[in-house]
C-alpha cells in the first residue's frame, strides 16, 4: 500500500497544479459536468505549463451547495462560485497561466459583501471541523489511488497487522464515538456485544437509508468519499469476527450506488476486499442493496428484513439486533457517518478523537444547514457547538434579512426549537432535554413566513404515508393527529382538538412499536410547546400569523403599488387576476386558490397577504 | 398489455438467484418496462422461488414501484422538509396545472407523470424538481412551468 501511495503521489507531483471541480449532485444540477469537460476540452487541445488534464478533479461535495457549481485552484487555493462552462477558457488563461484572479467569479460574504479569494477564508468553512467529510471536496471520488494518497487505509492496515480485534474495540469504546445516525448508541458497546454473541457467521450493515426530509450528509459522504466508508466497515468486521457485510443505500441516490460499486470492485482489484485481505487471514466482503422507497426501512429491524428482499416492517426488539440480526445472525447496524469516523479515531487514537467535541458528546457532527437560511449546505462541527453559530455564523443569517423563527432538527422525529434556544450547544443529550432530537443531522432554519401548524401537519402527512401499518397506535394515531392538524390549519379547530392532540401524542409514543411512531408526534409536541400562540390564533382568531394556511388567508392587490406589469396575470394558474397593463391588476377571490404565485413573481410587494 | 418478456432472462441473471434478491430485481424490472407488469411478477416469483404474495407484497409495500404503468417523462416533485419550507406546494401547483394531472397520475397519453417524493438529498438546492432523472434546483414560479414545457408536449 504504501508502494502504491508513493507511486500515486509521484505522478501527481509532475503536475503542481490542479483544478477541482465539485460533482456531488448539487453541483451536477448546475452544469458541473459541462466545466470538467471544457476544461478537458481545453487541456487536451493546447498545452498548459504544470498541467496535464489528469489534474483535473471530480471530486465529492464541498457541502456549499448554495453556491454551487465550485471550482478550486490549487495549490493556490483560489475559490470560484457559480461557475459556469463558458467561464473555463478565462480561468485557463488568467488564474492557471497567469496567476490571476477573476473577480467576478468570487464569493461574496453575504453579511458585509466582501469578495474572497480563498477557500480556507470564507467563514463557511472556517468554523468547520471536519473529520467526517475530511476527504469531500480534496479528493476524487471515483478513485482509490486518490483516497489512499490521503492515508486511506492505513487504519485498516494497523488494524490487521498490529492489533487485535479485541483492542480495535476498546480503541472505539474509548474514543467514545456515539451512533450518527440519530440514537447516539455508543459505539464500542455495540461492537462488543455483537462480539461477545457466541456464533458462526457476523454481519456488518451500514446504514444508508438516510430517509429523513430535509437530510443528506451521508448521501454527500457515500458519493464524495465511498472509500472512507468502506474502510470502517472493515474494521468493524475485523473486530466482530464478520466476512460479509452490506451497504442499504436508498433508491432516491442513485449516483451514491454507483460510487460504491466501484469502490467496491476497485477494492477486491487490489486485494483490500475478498480473501486474505493484506496477506493476513482476515476474508471479507460487500454488497450493495438498494431501497426502495419506505421510510421506516431507516429503522434497524426493518431495515435488515428489506436487505434480505422482505416487506421492511420492523418487529419488537426483546432481543437486540446485535444478538439476532439479520438471518437471525448478531449484526451491527451503524449509519455512513459513524462508519466514516472509524479510520480517523484508529490512525491518531482514541485520546485524539476524545479531545474533540464534549464530555459524553466526543468527536463532530455532520448537518445539513437548510430552509431559510443564506449559506445553504452541509457542515460538519464539533459537538457542542451552540445554534447560533451554525445558523448565523456558519449559515450567514437568515436570508433576506427576516427575522429567525425557528430550527428543526432530526427530522419527523425531532422537534422546532424557537430562538430562547439559539444558544444550545447541540449534542445529542442538549437536544434530547429540550425536545427535539439530533437524528441523522437535518437542520432546517424557518423564518417568519413558516407556520408551525402547517409544519406539523406536514411532519404527520408525511409519517401517516410512511407508516408501514404494524402496529395500531402508529397506524391510527398519527392518522388522527394529522386530521387533528389539517382541521387546525383550516380555521376549524377547538381549544378542546389542542388538548386532544397533546393527550393522543402521549398514546402514541407509549404505545409505538418501533421509532417511527415512538418519535412521531415530536414535531407536533414541540410546536404546541414553544408556539401554543401560533395554534391559537388559528383557533379563536381564524388567523395564520405567518401567512401559510389557505383556508385562512387572502391575497390582494395594492393598487398604489401595482405597476400593472402583468408578471401576476401569466403566473396565476386559475386566471383569477385581470386587468390591464400599466394599471393596477385586481384578484378575483372566488377564482383565487391562494397559491401564493401572484406574490412569488411581484416584483413590487404589491400583493398583500392578510 | 403485451410486453416483451424476454428481457426477463437478462434481468434475473444480474443477481443471485435467491430470494435476497427480490427487491433489486423488482427494480430493475420497473426500470426496464417502466412499472410492474403482472406477468413479470409471475415469472419472478417462479425464477426466485419465493411466493407469488410475497412478491407483491414486497411490490405493493415499498413506494418505488408501481403496478401502473408510468408515464414516458416522469416528473417527481420533491416535497422534503427543506422543499416545502421554500415553496415545493407552489411548484407541484404550478406543474400539475401545466400538465393537467394531478401528483400520481400519468397522462392519457402516456407522455408524462407526476409524482411527489420526500426528500431526494438535495435539500441546499430546493426545491428541486427531477424530470426524467435530471436535478432542477432552486425552482421558481416561472421556471417550473418551463420544466414540463416538453416539445413532444406541442399538439
Amino acid at each position: 500500500m504504501t508502494r502504491l501511495q508513493k507511486e500515486y503521489t509521484q505522478k501527481q507531483a509532475a503536475y503542481p497544479h490542479k483544478v477541482i471541480v465539485c460533482c456531488g449532485t448539487g453541483c451536477l444540477a448546475n452544469g458541473a459536468r459541462k466545466i470538467v469537460d471544457a476544461f478537458e476540452k481545453i487541456l487536451s487541445e493546447r498545452k498548459v505549463k504544470d498541467f496535464s488534464v489528469e489534474a483535473v478533479k471530480e471530486t465529492g461535495c464541498h457541502g456549499f451547495c448554495e453556491q454551487g457549481p465550485l471550482v478550486v485552484i490549487e495549490p493556490e487555493g483560489i475559490f470560484y462560485t457559480r461557475v459556469k462552462a463558458k467561464d473555463v477558457p478565462a480561468i485557463v488563461e488568467k488564474s492557471i497561466e497567469g496567476r490571476e484572479i477573476i473577480d467576478s467569479l468570487l464569493y461574496a460574504d453575504p453579511t458585509n459583501g466582501h469578495k474572497i479569494e480563498h477557500y480556507p477564508d470564507v467563514k463557511f468553512f472556517s468554523h468547520q471541523k471536519r473529520i467526517a467529510l475530511r476527504n469531500l471536496g480534496k479528493i476524487a471520488a471515483n478513485s482509490i489511488y486518490e483516497y489512499i494518497a490521503v492515508d486511506g487505509y492505513q487504519a485498516l492496515a494497523k488494524v490487521l497487522l498490529q492489533m487485535t480485534p479485541d483492542q480495535v474495540i476498546d480503541q472505539i469504546s474509548k474514543s467514545e464515538l456515539r451512533g450518527r445516525g440519530g440514537g447516539g448508541f455508543p459505539a464500542g458497546k455495540k461492537w462488543r456485544t455483537c462480539r461477545d454473541v457466541k456464533s458462526d457467521v457476523h454481519y456488518v450493515i451500514c446504514n444508508g437509508d438516510e430517509g429523513d426530509p430535509g437530510a443528506f450528509m451521508d448521501r454527500s459522504i457515500m458519493e464524495g468519499d465511498p472509500h472512507a466508508v468502506l474502510e470502517g466497515m472493515m474494521i468493524a468486521a475485523f473486530a466482530v469476527g464478520a466476512r460479509q457485510g452490506y451497504i442499504y443505500v436508498r433508491e432516491e441516490y442513485p449516483l451514491a450506488v454507483i460510487h460504491l460499486q466501484k469502490a467496491i470492485s476497485d477494492c477486491r482489484e487490489v486485494g483490500l476486499l475478498g480473501a486474505n485481505i493484506l496477506g493476513t487471514d482476515f476474508t471479507f466482503d460487500v454488497r450493495i442493496a438498494r431501497g426502495a422507497g419506505a421510510f421506516v426501512c431507516g429503522e434497524s429491524s426493518a431495515l435488515m428484513k428489506s436487505v434480505a428482499g422482505e416487506v421492511g416492517e420492523p418487529r419488537a426488539k426483546y432481543v437486540r439486533s446485535v444478538v439476532k440480526g439479520l438471518y437471525d445472525q448478531p449484526t451491527v447496524l451503524n449509519n455512513v457517518e459513524t462508519y466514516a469516523n472509524v479510520p480517523l479515531i484508529i490512525r491518531h487514537g482514541a485520546d485524539w478523537f476524545r479531545k474533540i467535541g464534549s464530555p459524553k458528546n466526543t468527536g463532530t457532527k455532520v448537518f445539513s444547514l437548510v430552509g431559510k437560511v443564506r449559506n445553504t449546505g452541509l457542515i460538519e462541527v464539533e459537538m457542542g457547538t451552540t445554534l447560533r453559530e451554525i445558523i448565523f455564523d456558519i449559515g450567514g443569517g437568515i436570508i433576506d434579512g427576516r427575522p429567525f423563527k425557528a430550527v428543526q432538527t432530526g427530522g419527523p422525529s425531532g422537534g422546532c426549537l424557537p430562538s430562547s434556544k439559539l444558544d444550545l450547544p447541540v449534542d445529542f443529550d442538549s437536544l434530547t432535554a429540550v425536545g427535539s432530537m439530533m437524528g441523522s443531522g437535518g437542520m432546517i432554519v424557518m423564518d417568519d413566513k413558516t407556520c408551525m401548524v402547517d409544519v406539523a401537519r406536514y411532519f404527520l402527512h408525511f409519517l401517516v404515508a410512511e407508516s408501514c401499518g404494524k402496529c395500531t397506535p402508529c397506524r391510527e394515531g398519527l392518522y388522527q393527529l394529522h386530521a387533528l392538524t389539517e382541521k387546525v390549519c383550516n380555521g376549524e379547530g377547538t381549544e378542546a382538538d389542542l388538548e386532544k392532540m397533546e393527550q393522543l401524542s402521549k398514546m402514541v409514543v407509549v404505545g409505538s412499536l418501533c421509532g417511527l411512531g415512538k418519535s412521531g408526534p415530536n414535531p407536533l409536541m414541540s410546536t404546541i410547546q414553544y408556539f401554543r400562540d401560533e395554534y391559537l390564533a388559528h383557533i379563536r382568531d381564524k388567523r395564520c400569523p405567518a401567512g401559510v394556511c389557505r383556508a385562512l388567508i387572502k391575497y390582494e392587490v395594492i393598487e398604489d403599488k401595482c405597476t400593472g406589469c402583468v408578471a401576476c396575470i401569466t403566473a396565476c394558474a386559475y386566471n383569477a387576476i385581470t386587468g390591464e397593463k400599466k394599471k393596477p391588476h385586481f384578484i378575483h377571490q372566488d377564482k383565487c386558490e391562494k397559491c401564493g404565485a401572484c406574490v412569488a413573481v411581484c416584483k413590487h410587494d404589491a400583493i398583500l397577504v392578510s | 398489455m403485451n410486453h416483451d418478456l424476454s428481457k426477463l432472462p437478462e434481468i434475473f441473471g444480474r443477481h443471485p438467484q435467491s430470494a435476497e434478491s427480490l427487491i433489486m430485481v423488482l427494480q430493475d424490472i420497473q426500470k426496464e418496462f417502466r412499472y410492474l407488469p403482472c406477468e413479470a411478477l409471475v415469472a419472478t416469483a417462479k425464477q426466485l422461488d419465493v411466493s407469488l404474495s410475497k412478491v407483491f407484497s414486497v411490490a405493493t409495500f415499498y413506494n418505488a414501484f408501481s403496478l401502473n404503468p408510468k408515464g414516458k417523462n416522469v416528473v417527481r416533485i420533491c416535497v422534503g422538509t427543506a422543499c416545502h419550507i421554500r415553496g415545493a406546494k407552489l411548484i407541484q401547483d404550478q406543474i400539475e396545472n401545466a400538465l393537467k394531472l394531478k401528483a400520481g397520475q400519468t397522462s392519457e397519453d402516456g407522455e408524462f407523470s407526476i409524482e411527489v417524493v420526500a426528500c431526494v438529498g438535495a435539500c441546499a438546492m430546493a426545491p428541486v424538481v427531477i424530470v426524467n432523472e435530471k436535478y432542477h434546483g432552486g425552482v421558481n414560479v416561472s421556471g417550473a412551468k418551463r420544466l414540463v414545457k416538453v416539445d413532444k408536449r406541442a399538439n
